[in-house]
């Protein structure tokens, strides 16, 4: 058992990334990132932590220099979220299909405009097709364990893909609880820095980054497709030594109470205490709804939720980000609607958006959306709603 | 002192493979040679998007003999930088030999350097990076088909400065931002100006940079033949002109001193350097006259730094 520290999730995941032993970080401030590094930054002031700091004028050149420092083959790590990604985003495609690895956490914040420092997740899902293995926590704990495995996943050979990590804004990162913290050996054993991946190097000159023209540049896209693929069993087995050596579990979902469960919420992050909390008093009436978290969102676990939701009648895909234009509403709808769809499943969904920018989502909330679904469940595809329902806004 | 190198004293080692695809005659090709000269074998070079990286690497063949990286457009600087922090720490860390001496060095366009790196190299050098930072000027965006850029410079055509009624090529009426004295403004070792018409002059250049630690830059122009619209066996005689003209010079600045390392005492009239290329055909006397004051200032400027005239006045 390591020593448990009361912990925000911020403090939480800088404290994984120093037992982790990083060679290179480099960030930019932005709220409610920037208590990460300003701890990494007190290790390395400090002598605890033996790594290179880069302070740069931008969220763009963080994410070249990772670039730069993953591709000599040093352990790479920033952080950021809302502008701070989005300004990333040219550079989070071209780390992934250069196949560098690296951990980069982003502490959920909204996008603007209007500006809103506050937590949803629509600076997480807009980099959803950038070729990063992407999870979400929904724990203190959880955000720093997410680091361990994330330096596990992205530098194991078979997968050499980037990893994006994430927390709620404030909900989490400006929330202390109780962290387990692993010692440095415990943490280096587990991800242990292999320096596994094709790097510059005088000796063994290589180009990197080159022109793909026509006839190469979709094999490109197709290898990365692989390596994709390939990192959910690499996930598995990661998730699977964690348990072992650390004794707490994960898995790409969370189930809870599912199954006997008529209806259901699908959602992601902090939220899901209050939907699993409202799934308890209502389950006290009766009430046969469950609840289910997706914590590794790329890859998708597409066939782990169709099997948890088999024998759901209907299910509600609560979004935290907005798809404008799109029959689904949100992301993780268009997802899971396409995943029962392949399985061939009768489940029926509903989209739910809820809380952007920081909006709080009360048990009345909850209430109002397991009524729906309870309205819904025996009605035909048909005659279900066209398009989202918002929950909790002023219409 | 020990006698003046010639280009029978350069290494023969080539670190730029023959078979890329630039322009017969392109000036970036002739310095990317003499800069690699200069680097040897232990350097790792970073090149942003440019006219440089598309015709040099293009999968799955390369010119590059040393390892070397393209990003994106914006963020050369950044990537060198990157490099060089995870050398330093994986030094530190015992993953590199520590006597292993790794020189990182960027080399980006006028349009990677000036306009949309800019702000990724003032990073790099206010941080003080251990970084040479190369700039191979031809003048305008010819990635993308000869666009004006920040470093085009006056009266020059472009495919985005077209001469028409109203418009008659670049229009900006100062000399055009001054890059040296951008790198010197961040407190910089050393700074140059270079010219692959003169490769041994390139070549030292290089070898001084990367001799001391911290940021450096060298900016180094870049005759471009279908840019300039100049035949391909003239871009050396372009780049002699524009020495020899006062259009461009070659000096550089160590710890506070200047030192022009191409003195001209006499100067030739700019007329000679602009009539060989097709960019600035149109140009009419009055134009040419305002260039050539532009010239003079810039030349007056320099010898005022030095402390002595060593651009000589314009001849005949
Ligand atoms: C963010 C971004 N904007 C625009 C481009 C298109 N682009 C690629 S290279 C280039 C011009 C390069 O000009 P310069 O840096 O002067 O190099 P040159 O090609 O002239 O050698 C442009 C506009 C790009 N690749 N990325
Ligand atoms: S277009 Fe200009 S810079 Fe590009 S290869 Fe040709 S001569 Fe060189
Ligand atoms: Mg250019």
């Amino acid at each position: 058992m390591g020593k448990v520290l009361p912990l925000g999730g911020n403090y939480a995941v800088a404290y994984a990334v120093k037992a982790c032993d990083v060679d290179v970080i480099t960030a930019y401030p932005i709220s409610p990132q920037t208590t990460i590094v300003e701890r990494l930054s007190e290790f390395v002031a400090n002598g605890e932590l033996n790594a290179e700091f880069l302070h740069v004028e931008s969220e763009h050149t963080a994410l070249s220099v990772a670039i730069g420092a993953a591709a000599v083959g040093a352990r790479t790590y920033s952080a950021t979220c809302s502008q701070g990604l989005a300004l990333m985003n040219e550079l989070l495609y071209i780390m992934s299909y250069i196949r560098l690895p690296m951990v980069l956490t982003i502490v959920n914040r909204a996008l603007s405009a209007p500006i809103n420092i506050w937590n949803d997740h629509s600076d997480f899902m807009s980099v959803n097709d950038s070729g990063w293995i992407m999870m979400m926590s929904a724990s203190n704990q959880e955000a720093y364990d997410e680091i361990l495995l994330g330096y596990r996943i992205a530098e194991d050979p078979r997968v050499l893909l980037p990893v994006i990590t994430s927390m709620d804004g404030y909900i989490q990162s400006h929330v202390v609880e109780p962290v387990e913290i692993v010692s440095d050996e415990e943490a280096i054993s587990f991800a242990p820095k292999r320096r596994s991946w094709v790097t510059l190097d005088p000796d063994k000159p290589v180009t990197m980054g080159p022109v793909g023209d026509p006839s190469y540049y979709f094999e490109f896209r197709r290898q990365l497709w692989e390596a994709m693929k390939e990192s959910r069993k690499v996930f598995d087995e990661a998730t699977e030594e964690f348990a072992k050596r650390f004794g707490r579990k994960y898995s790409a979902i969370e189930t809870y109470m599912l199954e006997d469960a008529e209806v259901a919420i699908v959602g992601m992050g902090s939220f899901m205490g209050t939907i699993k909390a409202f799934v308890d008093r209502a389950r006290r009436d009766g009430v046969k709804v469950g609840a289910l978290r997706v914590k590794l969102y790329r890859p998708f676990p597409s066939e782990d939720i169709a099997r948890a939701l088999s024998n759901v009648k209907l299910v509600g895909v609560m979004d935290r980000a907005l798809m404008p234009g799109s029959a689904a509403g949100g992301h993780l709808h268009h997802e899971v609607a396409f995943a029962l769809r392949q399985a061939g499943l009768e489940t029926k969904t509903i989209g739910f958006i809820a809380g952007l920018g920081g909006r709080l989502l009360t048990m009345d909330n909850v209430k109002q959306m397991v009524n729906v679904l309870i309205n819904y469940k025996d009605k035909t595809v048909k005659e279900l709603p066209k398009e989202p329902i918002f929950i909790g806004v002023r219409e | 002192m020990s006698k003046p190198l010639t280009v029978w004293d350069l290494p023969r080692e080539e670190y730029l493979a023959p078979g890329h695809r630039m322009c017969q005659g392109c000036g970036a090709a002739i310095a990317f040679r003499h800069i690699l000269k200069a680097t040897g074998k232990d350097v790792i070079i970073t090149m942003p998007t440019s006219c440089g990286e598309i015709t040099s690497t293009v999968y799955p063949h390369t010119a590059w003999r040393v390892p070397w990286i393209h990003v994106a457009f914006e963020n050369a600087a950044a990537v060198a930088s990157g490099i060089a922090a995870g050398i330093e720490a994986l030094k530190r860390k015992g993953f590199i030999p520590k006597d292993k001496d790794i020189k990182v060095v960027a080399i980006g366009g006028d349009g990677g350097t000036f306009d949309i790196g800019f702000q990724a190299l003032s990073g790099t050098l206010e941080r003080g990076d251990n970084v040479l930072y190369i700039c191979y000027d031809n003048e305008a965006y010819m990635n993308t088909g000869i666009q004006r850029s920040g470093a085009t410079p006056l009266g020059a055509w472009t495919t985005t400065t077209p001469v028409g009624k109203v418009w008659r090529g670049e229009w900006r009426p100062k000399k055009r931002k001054d890059l040296i004295a951008v790198a010197i403004a961040h407190n910089v070792p050393y700074a140059a100006t270079a010219n692959p018409a003169f490769p041994v002059d390139l070549y030292m250049k290089v070898k001084k940079a990367l001799s001391i630690k911290g940021p450096k830059v060298i900016h180094v122009l870049s005759p471009c033949v279908p840019g300039w619209r100049i035949e391909p066996e003239k871009s050396v005689e372009v780049g002699k002109l524009a020495v020899l003209t006062g259009m461009w010079i070659n000096y550089e600045y160590e710890n506070g001193t200047y030192r022009v390392t191409t003195p001209v005492p006499k100067r030739k009239p700019v007329r000679e350097y602009l009539r060989l290329q097709g960019r600035f055909r149109h140009l009419t006397d009055e134009e040419i006259k305002k260039i050539q004051e532009l010239v003079d200032a810039e030349v007056a400027r320099i010898n005022k730094l030095v402390g002595k005239e060593v651009i000589g006045p314009v001849e005949g």
